[in-house]
């Protein structure tokens, strides 16, 4: 299948989404933003819809769009006493702006399907370029202050009794977080992201003890779903997100099971 | 003098938490911070610790000193997944050098976590997990540790151990310890001093002669 430049460009494309939602899911599941990484692919499907409208690239849009949304809904939900209620709102907020921007930019609802559910094998060169710089700035981004991010994200007290600026931390996990639903967005569409964010990471904290190797865990696993998702998809034609979905959380739930009936016995 | 607190006043809008509260700490001291619940004895320790601004008054340590700090409350579910030994790491540099790497392994023998330093802190019993609290904070190798209710939460068992790790740390590394309790039978057995935080002022003495009331 590696002779259809597209499938070339497509597993490229999905090495790096799965590389860096891997990590920056580790983080995400351990600072419990589970919930938000699911309200930024929203946010991030109006975005993208946003930039249909202004005959613009979708990944801008959604760039856009989850930068300032991240920004606002984290403020929110560390203020916020009703953290879920005030993310739901703002989550419906955008999933209705969206749907305005679609319907009055006069595009097909295809075009709405392949933001929704992805479609990574429209990606194009320029494409794959795009989203190996933006996967390597997040990478850089989580690497810079990766030992203070461990610390906050794993124990917050400890963390702020130790004087360590974790808001600041905060901030900046959260641009990279917008940035990897943004370009995770890509390949599984926005309304199922959060699976890349999510499902391979929580899967790592049953398997492993430290973070480095929860972190290779979460890569890990989400690379068998991207790469067998591409494979299975090449082969039955059938949509990419599905099996990219079935896997992470076949995988997920054997974990899980396996920690259940580890700590019965 | 290790710490020397002058007119120190703190007030949340109108209430008033404590006013001119005015004491100091001897290097090596073994100080037991007592009173009733809600007279501010973690409000006093967050203002040492600079996480608050107090209202009027000061306090300054002493030019050496190291300040370790062991907070009340910690976010470790039965789910938490990092083993003690990667809970302890991450007041560690990122990059564990082999010196980083035997101070760990130092304080996991120190506070007697080394034969289980691979169980998930998730899975780690109460004092354990206490235990893991302290040898994070001694990464810091402080030469002063502030430890807020190490053992509200504690059986009997465990909190004897900890108990007497502390007191180690006070005699044999010459740590001046400020322990912050409401259990007055058990500073009376391991602590020298008190420091009586109600209605608003500080009263301080030996523990010895201690007959707070608690009203």
């Amino acid at each position: 299948m590696f002779q259809y430049e597209f499938m070339r460009y497509a597993f490229l494309a999905s090495t790096f989404i799965a590389i860096t939602c891997g990590v920056v899911g580790v983080y995400v599941v351990a600072r419990s933003f589970s919930f938000l990484a699911h309200t930024l692919s929203e946010i991030g499907f109006a975005g993208a819809a946003f930039a249909v409208f202004l005959g613009i690239a979708p990944l801008w849009g959604m760039l856009l769009f989850t930068l300032l949304g991240s920004i606002s809904v984290g403020e929110l939900s560390m203020h916020s006493d009703q953290k879920e209620s005030a993310i739901s709102a703002i989550s419906a907020l955008f999933i209705g702006l969206g749907v305005l921007f679609l319907a009055i930019s006069g595009s097909n609802s295809r075009y709405a399907t392949n933001i929704l559910f992805g479609s990574i094998i429209g990606v194009d060169r320029q494409g794959v370029i795009q989203l190996v710089i933006l996967s390597i700035i997040v990478l850089l981004l989580i690497f810079l202050v990766q030992g203070q991010l461990n610390f906050d994200s794993f124990d917050h007290i400890g963390a702020v009794a130790h004087g360590i600026k974790t808001g600041l931390i905060g901030v900046i996990f959260l641009v990279a977080l917008a940035m990897s639903v943004s370009i995770g967005s890509q390949i599984v569409g926005s309304l199922l992201v959060f699976i890349l964010l999510t499902l391979p990471s929580s899967t790592a904290r049953y398997l492993g003890r430290t973070i480095p190797s929860m972190i290779a865990w979460s890569v890990g696993i989400a690379l068998i779903g991207v790469w067998a998702g591409l494979y299975f998809g090449f082969l039955t034609n059938w949509p990419v997100t599905f099996f990219i979905s079935l896997i992470e959380v076949v995988i997920y739930l054997i974990a899980y099971f396996v920690h259940v009936v580890r700590h019965k016995l | 003098m290790i710490l020397d607190v002058k007119d120190l006043t703190m007030r949340f809008d109108t209430k008033t938490v404590f006013q001119d509260l005015n004491f100091s700490l001897k290097e090596g001291s073994m100080t037991a911070l007592l009173g009733p619940n809600g007279t501010g004895k973690t409000t006093l320790i967050n203002i040492l610790m600079k996480l608050l601004v107090p209202t009027s008054g000061s306090f300054k340590f002493g030019d050496q000193v190291r300040l370790g700090y062991v907070p009340q409350f910690r976010n470790i579910d039965a789910e938490y997944p990092l083993s003690i030994k990667s809970f302890i790491g991450l007041n560690a540099p990122l990059i564990k050098t082999s010196k980083i790497k035997a101070q760990i392994k130092h304080e996991l023998e120190e506070t007697h976590l080394l034969e289980i330093q691979n169980t998930r802190m998730g899975e780690a019993s109460g004092g354990q997990k206490q235990r893991a609290y302290l040898a994070q904070a001694l990464l810091d190798h402080p030469n002063m540790i502030i430890l807020d209710e190490a053992t509200a939460s504690l059986d009997p068992v465990a909190k004897e151990d900890l108990m007497k790790l502390i007191q180690h740390l006070n005699k044999e590394h010459g740590m001046t310890v400020l322990f912050v309790t409401h259990d007055v039978p058990l500073a009376r057995k391991y602590m020298d001093e008190y420091l009586y935080l109600n209605h608003q002022t500080i009263k301080q003495g030996k523990m010895s002669e201690f007959e707070g009331d608690y009203e």
